[in-house]
Order: structure tokens, then sequence, then C-alpha cells
């Protein structure tokens, strides 16, 4: 057992770390320091949350009379088309993955960085240029109206910024690339020694699966971009019908990417979740190997279901009918994470604090993103529902629901981590009401007004829709204000927040042996392996008040285990 | 400057009657940037939120009757409640776990249990699997219905451009709404001249794409008199959202003729096939023996040989025989055809004729729709004009 | 668990790491196999991107087999056979550089990774010929495509070619005079990387006097085609022939080329029987298709190959400062393999584009 000089120096909160060890804007923008380039990260995808979160609100509040507000048709086109291009690009894509992943990954198995540093600050400057290329299609004057999709030909004829906002898009896609292959060899190569794969927490699962995808689907929008690019330029003739091309080739190739892509969104926020809710069960997460592998079965089966964006283009009914079929296989491994994260829940000890609230609504979220899904995946009711508000809304409980709940959920568990202070959490707590009730304020309206047929992508509309477009522009603005006062919450802890220990959840995966905020190498001592759902293998030290393992504390004040280990 | 929108009199969440939209509507009629809409119903949101009625709009095809057991109403009720029943036992099971197994006074206490149990994981993931076989099998079979049109359809040409639709039917008049006939199996033969459109009747519950360079078709028995909304759903350009129209369902054939503005044609699509045909085609192609191209006589719908391979003769094949004649060369006629192509010398309209044409080169089909001139019908249908105009 | 040894358990803070492992590894060997992972994944996605092409290439030629069937005909096999050895023969001996830093032989392996860009930029100088001479001929992407065929004089330098090399030709006196000036200063190692550089370009210049020599040699060959058309390919054939006389359905039509480029002609109508017919560009602008599939895949490929030229170089400089060790040459690996990555994808366009009937 350690002595105290030693718990005191790798647990108490140092005077240094990775914050202030050097400073310096330099010191930042050339850092190849994993945890800075995750925060840099962080405060990057949150402003383009907030750009294209306020898109969101000008097209609710412009939709809220049924023959449009105050927005011009071309307006309204290239703001929609701006807040799904951002939000999808430049946010929720590097969102989880890039600003959370970045910073915990490396810890989380015992690392002091990711296997390419200069290549992960190589991923941030893409992703600046990609996003300022998006942005650079609004400052240019001609916008972009071709909706996030690019379809063409209308991307081809238009005279919006399309070149502009699709070689941003390419650019994202590189350091999308250069993030899931820095993580698939880091988790690959670098795990601490003894950390077996079934010893990962299941977020690095669900982020090696992003990986997988992340490399395998992004080259293909590259290329399929060029090609745009090169069609819009030189009509080369492959996707334009006017030169013998094929629209919906295009499509194909498009969402080859783009369905995978939904999954790129997804995977790393069930992974925060399934963390989030065995630490705040102090509970061994029920069934790891099934929430792991379905997982990789998401990602793989990811690959097998871009048609179903298709089924009322006109390919051959057959193709339809496969594509139907293997959707429907999606549902399985998605249904099972949701189990397991209830039976997690059994028997647990549930503390209902801020990361939890978030992690209890996105199970109630998710589980409408999903379950609607079923409705889009059968083929008949998918005719009536494609392109209506029933799709709009089932894929923002998905990725809203979903992913920035996660997303906000996370932060709130590993801010502590990162800047060494805690939030206030019953602000926290009422964010996150205000979130979870604006959030199925604006969206479920839109299932009823989908399913009563109002197309999507409509500037104005049939009048008898707007007692739901009211409702659910109130509702945004609820959201809205959710989402701003829960980061509102976050970046005064930061500052001013109590200032709290290395563990203060009770969490027994590795980036908890760090002292908070982290030392610049994150480990100043070699780490004490243990299962990452073990929670009685942290005890909790008064003089730190924190917990730490149990082969470190005082062996005068630690209880004796619990229950025997067993998996 | 629109910042304050002229119906503000509509107050906020207040549920409109039917009369009220008819006035809205029919104030609207004189602005030109909203088109006239159909009103099947206001925003009634007193119907039972569990009943297909809350959900949909009017139903008026064969594929939304209640209670068939194909329908996409039927389906999609049935999923509704498998959604419910699922989503009632995650938040119910989610509830009671927190509030029985939450923390007390922050001691941190769980009670022993098993984390894993393989038998119970099996049976989560297969057993919903059933469910979803059903949904499945039900989708498809809704689906196929939708999708494959019976043999006495009657065939409307569609041509949808930015931002308007244009429905020609097979007597050669056209019109910008769609007029259909009850009971009346259809076929919307779909085109467009420019970007993707999507053709979508929500109270026939079909949707169908209109792709540039291709036919697409659209099926449906209308099955219900009224006047129901039709608009495009594929994002198509700045008014969109104004790419809306009515599509009518009519008694019978006379009264569709009858009760509608028509853009009256002076010849039949196939009168006018035919001469394009002479103009372009007969140099090579005889209507029932082969020249220097194939004859014409029988060749709609059957399978021809190529040079390689087999295609069946439609609107697809004879569309892109004419433009890209060395494509698909019939056997016999290769390896390179002899044939130049059309490109850029047809309009699509154009192509529609010799296709109507082509369905039948031997003898004029027999319509019943478009009454011999000089008949006393066709002068009634004169005198509707007159009316009109 | 993990047995600790919690009086030892704190971190040294400084490791004697060995300068070429970064911080961040605990080993050589974990480095080596990071990057070797790394750039195996990397490879991944290249062939995923360029797998967009093969799908688009795939689906034309289903969809217009009598197009890919006869479009080689105006690619020139020998050159891209020339090709195709040019970049195996780097590729070994791309294999024997990396062979050579496995053994810390810098100059050697220098030496390789040299003849290995001299190659690619063999290859480069093929590939403007190849290109330059297809422009002459109006052979462009599908819309700009009027293929209008008239035979050139051997060694006949297309205004395509001089723009082609304009920045060679600067890259090339830019980086001899650099040798001389760090020659004149006596920076060795950076005197012979530019000297390097330099004759790197310069290989771009020999592999056009190679084309251009091919070129001639076969320019006779190419004219008795276009004499007798009975002897041409169907699509050269469809593409010059006149067809007046397409009522007797015999095409014997003399070898007299136009290019038309007026096409519109928008009212059918208006063509009477028996017109006689201005030549149908169409079957010529399909052919297009194929040339923008050609231009997409070989130009990317062109790419590839130039940023290969880049990381080479990179090698070549760390080569000169004898960087490689036994224990330490993953980067030549790392690019080796790039580059093996970027002949296979030769491998696969010359026979996808050149050789198929």
């Amino acid at each position: 057992m350690a002595s105290a000089e030693i718990r005191n120096k790798i647990f108490d909160t140092p005077e240094t770390n990775y914050l202030n060890h050097t400073r310096g804007w330099k010191s930042w923008a050339f850092t190849l320091d994993h945890k800075r380039i995750g925060v840099m990260y962080l405060i990057g995808v949150t402003i383009a949350l907030f750009l294209a979160g306020a898109f969101a609100l000008v097209l609710r509040w412009h939709l809220f009379w049924f023959e449009g507000g105050f927005l011009s048709n071309e307006m309204y086109n290239q703001m929609f088309t701006l807040h799904g291009a951002i939000m999808v690009f430049s946010f929720i894509i590097p969102s989880v993955p890039a600003a959370l992943g970045n910073f915990v990954l490396p810890m989380m198995i015992g690392a002091k960085d990711v296997a390419f540093p200069r290549m992960n600050l190589m991923s941030f400057y893409l992703w600046i240029a990609g996003t300022c290329c998006l942005a650079a299609a609004i400052l240019s004057g001609y916008g972009l109206d071709t909706g996030w999709t690019f379809y063409t030909p209308y991307s081809i004829e238009t005279s919006t910024g399309v070149i502009f906002a699709t070689f941003g898009a390419f650019i994202l896609g590189f350091s999308s690339i250069f993030t899931g292959l820095n993580f698939l060899v880091t988790v690959n190569t670098m795990r601490a020694p003894g950390q077996s794969w079934f010893k990962l927490p299941l977020f690095l699962w669900s982020l090696y699966a992003t990986s997988i995808i992340q490399i395998l689907a992004t080259p293909v929008l590259g290329i399929t971009l060029l090609m745009l690019i090169a069609e819009r330029t030189m009509h080369i003739g492959i996707f334009d019908p006017k030169y013998g091309g094929d629209p919906v080739l295009f499509q194909h190739f498009f969402w080859f990417y783009s369905h995978p892509a939904v999954y790129i969104m997804i995977l790393p926020a069930m992974g925060v979740i399934s963390e989030l809710i065995s630490v705040y069960s102090q509970k061994r997460i029920f069934g790891y190997s099934f929430i792991a592998f379905s997982s990789v079965a998401i990602a793989l089966l990811g690959f097998l279901v871009w048609g179903h964006h298709m089924f009322t283009s006109g390919q051959s009914p057959m193709v339809t009918l496969i594509f139907s079929a293997i959707t429907f296989t999606v549902a399985i491994p998605s249904a099972v994470k949701v189990f397991n994260w209830l039976a997690t829940l059994y028997k647990g000890s549930i503390l209902l604090n801020t990361p939890m609230c978030y992690a209890l609504s996105f199970i109630f979220l998710f589980g409408i993103g999903g379950l609607t899904g079923l409705f889009l995946g059968a083929l008949s009711t998918d005719i009536h529902l494609h392109d209506t508000y029933f799709v709009v809304a089932h894929f923002h409980f998905v990725m809203v629901g979903g992913t920035l709940t996660a997303l906000l959920g996370g932060l709130f568990h590993w801010w502590p981590k990162m800047f060494g202070r805690m939030y206030n959490d019953m602000l926290g707590r009422i964010s996150c009401f205000l979130v979870f009730a604006g959030f199925n304020l604006t969206f479920f309206p839109q299932f009823v007004m989908g399913s009563r047929g109002m197309p999507r992508r409509y500037a104005s509309y049939d009048p008898e829709f707007q007692i739901f477009h009211q409702w659910s522009t109130f509702g945004a603005s609820i959201l809205g204000f959710g989402i701003l006062m829960s980061f509102g919450v976050l970046l005064y802890a930061a500052f001013y927040g109590k200032r709290c220990g290395a563990n203060p959840f009770k969490a027994a995966s590795l980036e908890w042996q760090s002292s908070s905020p982290p030392d610049f190498h994150n480990f100043i001592h070699k780490p004490i392996l243990h299962d990452p759902y073990d929670f009685d293998s942290q005890v909790y030290d008064k003089d730190l008040d924190t917990y730490i393992p149990r082969e470190l504390a005082d062996p005068k004040t630690v209880p004796p285990r619990r229950e025997p280990v067993h998996h | 400057m629109n910042w304050l929108p002229s119906n503000l009199f509509v107050p906020l969440f207040a549920q409109q009657s039917t009369e009220d939209i008819a006035k809205i509507v029919s104030e609207m009629n004189n602005d030109t940037t909203t088109p006239m809409s159909a009103v099947e119903r206001p925003a009634d949101l007193s119907s039972n939120w569990l009943s297909s009625e809350f959900h949909f709009p009017e139903a008026a095809s064969t594929f939304a009757v209640t209670g068939d057991y194909y329908s996409i109403d039927w389906l999609y009720m049935f999923v509704f409640w498998v959604c419910v029943v699922f989503f009632a036992g995650i938040v119910a099971a989610m509830v009671y776990f927190c509030v029985k197994y939450r923390r007390k006074d922050g001691v941190i206490d769980p009670q022993p249990s098993t984390s894993h149990n393989t038998a119970l994981e099996i049976g989560w993931s297969v057993g919903p699997s059933f469910l979803l076989i059903i949904i499945f099998v039900v989708g498809a079979q809704g689906f196929f219905d939708m999708r494959i049109p019976r043999d006495d359809c009657e065939e409307i040409q569609v041509t949808a451009s930015r931002w308007n639709w244009k429905f020609t039917y097979p007597d050669g008049d056209s019109s910008a709404e769609l007029h259909l006939v009850n009971k009346q199996p259809t076929k919307l033969v779909m085109q467009s001249t420019d970007v993707l459109h999507s053709l979508y009747i929500p109270a026939f519950r079909q949707k169908v794409d209109v792709v540039p360079g291709r036919y697409t078709y659209f099926y449906v028995v209308p099955n219900k008199e009224g006047e129901y909304r039709l608009s495009c759903t594929e994002y198509c350009g700045d008014k969109h959202s104004q790419m809306r129209t009515l599509c009518k369902v009519h008694a019978t054939p006379a009264a569709r003729k009858a009760s509608t503005q028509w853009i009256e044609a002076e010849y039949t699509p196939w009168e006018n096939g035919e001469r394009l045909y002479k103009i372009n085609c007969s140099g090579c192609h005889n209507i029932n023996k082969a020249g220097t191209g194939p004859a014409f006589a029988g060749l709609w719908g059957k399978t021809e040989n190529l040079m390689k391979g087999t295609v069946k003769v439609d609107e697809n094949y004879i569309r892109n025989s004419i433009l890209y004649p060395q494509q698909d060369v019939v056997a016999g006629y290769g390896p390179i055809s002899k044939m130049n192509s059309f490109k850029g010398k047809f309009t699509p309209e154009q192509l529609n004729y010799l296709i109507a044409f082509l369905k039948s080169p031997a003898e004029k089909p027999q319509d019943n729709d478009k009454p011999a001139e000089g008949t006393g019908e066709g002068e009634k249908n004169a005198e509707a004009n007159t009316e009109v105009h | 668990m993990a047995v600790v040894d919690t009086d030892n358990i704190l971190e040294e803070e400084h490791h004697h790491h060995e300068p070429f492992i970064a911080h961040h590894f605990d080993d050589a060997e974990q480095q080596f196999d990071s990057g070797k992972l790394g750039i195996w994944l990397f490879l991944v996605t290249e062939i995923l991107f360029f797998s967009g092409l093969f799908v688009a290439y795939t689906l034309y030629r289903i969809h217009h087999p009598e197009i890919f069937e006869q479009a080689h005909h105006f690619l020139d096999k020998r050159l891209g056979a020339l090709n195709t050895i040019v970049l195996l023969f780097s590729s070994l001996t791309m294999a024997l550089g990396v062979h050579a830093a496995q053994n810390g032989d810098n100059k050697k392996c220098g030496l390789y990774v040299l003849i290995t860009m001299v190659c690619a930029a063999m290859f480069l100088g093929v590939k403007a010929i190849e290109y330059s001479h297809k422009w002459d001929l109006g052979i462009f992407v599908r819309s700009e495509f009027s293929y209008h065929p008239h035979t050139a004089e051997p060694f006949h330098v297309s205004p395509y070619l001089i723009k082609l090399s304009v920045i060679p030709v600067l890259l090339l006196v830019g980086f001899i005079a650099a040798s001389f000036f760090a020659r004149a200063s006596s920076k060795v190692a950076l005197s012979k990387f530019m000297g390097g550089l330099a004759i790197t370009v310069g290989g771009y210049f020999v592999g056009v006097l190679i084309g251009m020599t091919f070129m001639a040699l076969t320019a006779e060959n190419e004219h008795a085609q276009l004499e007798s058309p009975s002897q041409a390919p169907l699509v050269l054939r469809a593409l010059t022939l006149d067809d007046d006389k397409h009522d007797d359905g015999h095409a014997d039509a003399d070898g007299d080329a136009h290019a038309d480029g007026d096409h519109s002609h928008a009212d059918g109508e208006d063509h009477a029987h028996g017109d006689s017919h201005a030549k149908s560009p169409d079957l010529g602008r399909d052919v297009g298709i194929f040339f923008s599939i050609y231009y997409c895949m070989t130009g990317l490929h062109a790419i590839h190959i130039i940023a290969g030229i880049v990381a080479l170089a990179w090698i070549y400089w760390r080569c000169l400062v004898v960087h490689w060790r036994p224990d330490y040459f993953g980067p030549v690996d790392y690019v080796g393999l790039y580059w093996h990555l970027v002949d296979l994808i030769w491998i696969y366009l010359f026979p996808l584009l050149y050789l198929i009937d």
C-alpha cells in the first residue's frame, strides 16, 4: 500500500496541469496534446451548434405562420440547407468522437496520447478549414440552397455556392477520417499492459466501431463530392441527366456514406450512455459483450441499408425489398442496447444527477427515435411518410434527442475531469428538463403533421398544419434556451465551480485515476487496471475527499469487498 | 416588408374549423404566391389520437382503406401499437427502477445482481424480431400492391417542371390539376424537364419521385370522390413549397370531362405520334415488315432480343432507343445501329406522342373520352368550354 | 486485478527515450506497429476513395457496353504498357530501398528512392503526352467532347503539352539553381537533395521524349487506319463516317471527318425524311462519358503519383541526413506501402481502360 505522500501526489489537485503547464496562444494553436485538441474541438463544435441552432430557430419562427413569416423562399432554402449542412458535417459528426473522445480515449487506455498527435491536430485544422468553407458559402453572398444532401441535378444547376460547400464537406470528411484512423490505431496498439479488449470501457468499443465507419464510408463521400464538383465545372456527364448521367447514382453514392454517417453520429452517443448508466447506478453494465458486439454489428449493418433513403426514387422493387429487410435487422442491436441499459438500472444505486438525467432522457428520446424508424423501414408506410415531417421528427429524435443529449450528458460527466471543478447540479438538472421538455414539444407535433401529409422543406404550407407548427416553434425556443443554459452552467463551472477531486463519481475506468484536471502526461503514475465496471474497486479517501483505487488506499480504512467479482 | 404576417388574426393554438380555413383559403385565392389548396379537414385534434383518423388525412385510395389487411393505415396503426407497447414498457421500467433504486442519502448501496444472462439476452434479441418480420412482410406486400399497376389502367402523362405540374390525358387534353375518375385504376407516367420532383397525394398514401432522364410510374386506384392535396415532396428550388395543386376525383369520365377547365389538344397524342413517325421514322421502320430497322407492330410490351441480352419494350426502352440508338441494338441490326440519335431533336412531349403511337402503331386506339369531331358530345363539350371562358 | 508494486508506482519523470521515439510511445516496436497499422488503414481509405470511380465505371459499362467496347481504341496501348512497366520497375526499386533502410544503409536507400522518384516522373511525362495528344484530337470530357481526327507530324509539340510542361520546367530550373546555391554555401546534403529533385524532374522530360518517340513510331499506323476506314475501329467509323447513305445500310464512308459542333435541332418535325442529316454528334458525345471516367480515374491517379513523389522526396531527404537505422526505418516502409498501392491501382486501371474488348 502506498504512502499518503504518494497518494497526495497522484490524486490531489495539481498545481500544473495540461491547461496551465504552458501558456500563450501558440501553446494551444500548436499543441499536440490530445486533451487540448479535445477542448479546442469542443469549443469549435459548440460554436457550430449555436450557429446552426440559431438558423433552426429562425426557420421555426418563419414557419409559425402558414404562409411563411419573414423569410423569402430563397432565404428559407438557404437557411435550412446551412442548418443541415453545418449541424451534420461540422457539429454532430465530430461532436462526441472528436471532442469527448479525443479527451478521454487515450486516458481510458492509460496512454499518454493518441498514436498520431500531429495528425490529430491536423484533423482539427481541417475541421476549421472545412467549416470555414461551409461558412464561406454564406459570406461569399452566393449562399447554398441544395439541402445538405446536394442532390443532383439541382446541385449542378443552382447558382449558389455549391463548390465551396462541397469542398468544405470534402475537407471535413478528411478531418473525420484522420480522427477515426487515429482512434483505431490507438486502441489497437496503445492499450495499457493487461488491458484486454473486454476490459475496455464500452465507450471505446463504440468509438472503435465509429472509427471503422469513418474510415470505410467517408472516402466514398469524398470521391462523390469531387465528382459533383467536376460535374459542376466540366459537366463530365456522370450525374447530370442532360449529358446522359444518372441522378439516382448520386443518391446511391451519397447515402452509401451518409447512412453509415448516421451511425457515426449515434454510436459514440450510445457509448457515452453505457458509461453514464453504469457509473450512476454503481452497477456493472448488464450484458457487456452484447453491448460491445451490438456496436460492431450496427457499424457493419449500417453499410448495407443506404437504399432505404430511395424507396420512392423508382429503384427496382427487388432492391427496395432487400434494403427494407436489412433495415429491420439494424433494429435488433439497437434494441439490445436499450434493454441492457434498463437491466443495468435494476437493483442499482441510482444517482439522479445531471449526467444521469441526460442519460435517462436519452433512453426516452432515442427510444422514440428508434421505434419510429419502424414506420420508415416498412415499405408501404415509408412511401406515405418519406420526405414528410415524420422523417424530420424521426431523425431529430435520433440526432438531437440522441446525440446532443448524450453529448451534454457526457460533458456533465467528464467536466470535473476536464477542468477540475464541479458544476451546479440543480441548475444542470433544470437545463436537462428544459432540453427534454422543449425537445418533445418541438418534435412530437411534427410526427402528427408528417403522417397527415406535411412535406418537408416547405417555406409555406397549408393552413391546417399551422397549429402543429406553432407548438413546434414554441418548443424549439424552449429547447434553444435549455441548451444555452446547460452550456452556461458548464462554462460557469469551468471557471468558478467548486474544486473537485480526482474521481468524484466513483467511476472505475482509468481516466479517473489521473488528477483533475489531468497532468500534461495524463498520469504521473502507472494506472492500476481494474475492470472498468468493477465499481467496488474504488474506495473513498477522506483526506482527498475522492475515490481512489483500493490498492492505493490506506489499508486501515479500506472496507472489505462488497461482492465477489464475477464476469 | 413582410415582417408582420397579414394573418395574425388567426389565434395562436386555436383549432381552426373548416369554415375558418375555407375563409383563409378563399382569401388566399387572390394571392398568387400561395396556391389554392384543397381542404380535407381542419387541424382537428379532437378525434381519438389512438385511431388512424387522428394520424392520417382522409383516405381516398385502395391503399389507404382502413380494415384492409394490406392497407397502409392498418400497418401504420399496427406499428403504432407495437411502438406504444414497447415504449410504455421501457419508460415504465426506467421510471420504476429510478424511483425504487434511487440512491438514498448518498449511500452507495447497489444490491448484488447478475450482470449477464445469456438466455435473457437472446430472448430479447430474437423475440421482437418476429414482430419485425410481420411488419416487413405486410409492408412489402403493400409496397408491391402500390408499385405493380393493373393492366386496365388509364394512362396519364405527367410533366413536372419547376414549379408546375402538367397532366396530359389519353385524349390529348391537359390540365394543371390532376383529374381522376373514381374507381378507375390509373397509371401516371411521369417525367421531369429539369430537376428531381416527387408527386405526393397524401389522401392516396402514394408518392413517387419524378426523375429527369427517365420515366417513373405512379399507380393509384382512387375510391372516393373529392378534392385532395397534391404536392411536390422532393426539394426542387425556390418555389418548392408552391408546387402544390389539387387532385380531383370525379364520379364518371363524363363528369370529369364536363367539369374541368381543359387545355384543349388539337390532335390526340396518337395522332401527333403518327405524324412524327411519318416524318422521322418511316424511312427505316415500317409498321408491319422489318426494314432498315425493326418493324413497329406488336413491338410494345414484348421482350425484345438485343445484340446482348433482352429487354422489355416499355417507355424507358423506347426513349433510350430514340435518344441513344447505339445502346440497345436489336439482334440482327448491329453491332452498330444505322440509326442516328434524335437527342435534342424531340421535345419530351414529342417523345410521349411517339410512345403513344408505338403502343398501337397499326390502328388508332378507340378512345371513348375523346369524342370525334362534330358529334353532339363534342358540341356539348365546346359549350362547356365557352361557358368557362 | 493487476498486481501493483505500490512503492514503485510513480512514472519516472524522464524516460530515457531514444530520440526517434515519440514521447507518447513506450518503445520502438509500439511506434512501428502503430505506424504500420495506420498506413494500412490509410491505404484502405485510398482504395475506397477510388472505389467510387470504379463503381461509376462498372455501372456505365453495364449501361453503355457498346461505348466501352470501342472507346479503348482511342487509347494508346503501347504507352499504357510502357507506363505499366515503368511503375512496376519503380515498385521494385522501392522495395529495394526499404530493404536498404532496414539494413541502415542510407546511401543505397537514397539511391533506390531517387530511382523510384525518377520513374514516377517518367510516368507523368508519358501521361502528359497521352493527355495532350487526346486534347489535340478534341477528346475531352462528356460536355466538351468534339472528336476531330487529324494526324500530326512526328514530334509535333502540342500546345497542351507546352502548358502541361510549364511547371516542370520552372521546377527544373529552380532545383538546379537551388542545388548550386546550396553547394556554394557548402550545405552538402541540401545540395544533393536539390540535385536529386532536379534529376527527378528530368525524369519527366525523359518520359515526354519517350512518349513522343512512341507516338512518332505509331503515327504511320494511325494514319493508315484513318485512310481505310474499314480497318478502323467501329467507333472511329461511326464518328467519322458521313451518313448520307444510311438508307441502303452500307456504311462505306470516306475518311473525311468533319467536326460538327452544331447540333441544335430543337424541333424534330423540321427533319423531313431524306434531309441530308447533319452528322449526329451524340454517339461521339457518349464516348465522352468513357473519357469523363478515364480522365477522372487517371487524373486522380496522377495526383496520387505527385503526392507519392512528395512523400518520396521527404524519405530521400532523410536518407541524405542519415536518419534510418535498423531499428528505425518505419517511414520508408510506410511510404513504400503507399507507393505499391499507387502502382496497384494503375495495374487495375490499365486493363480496365486500355485493354477491354
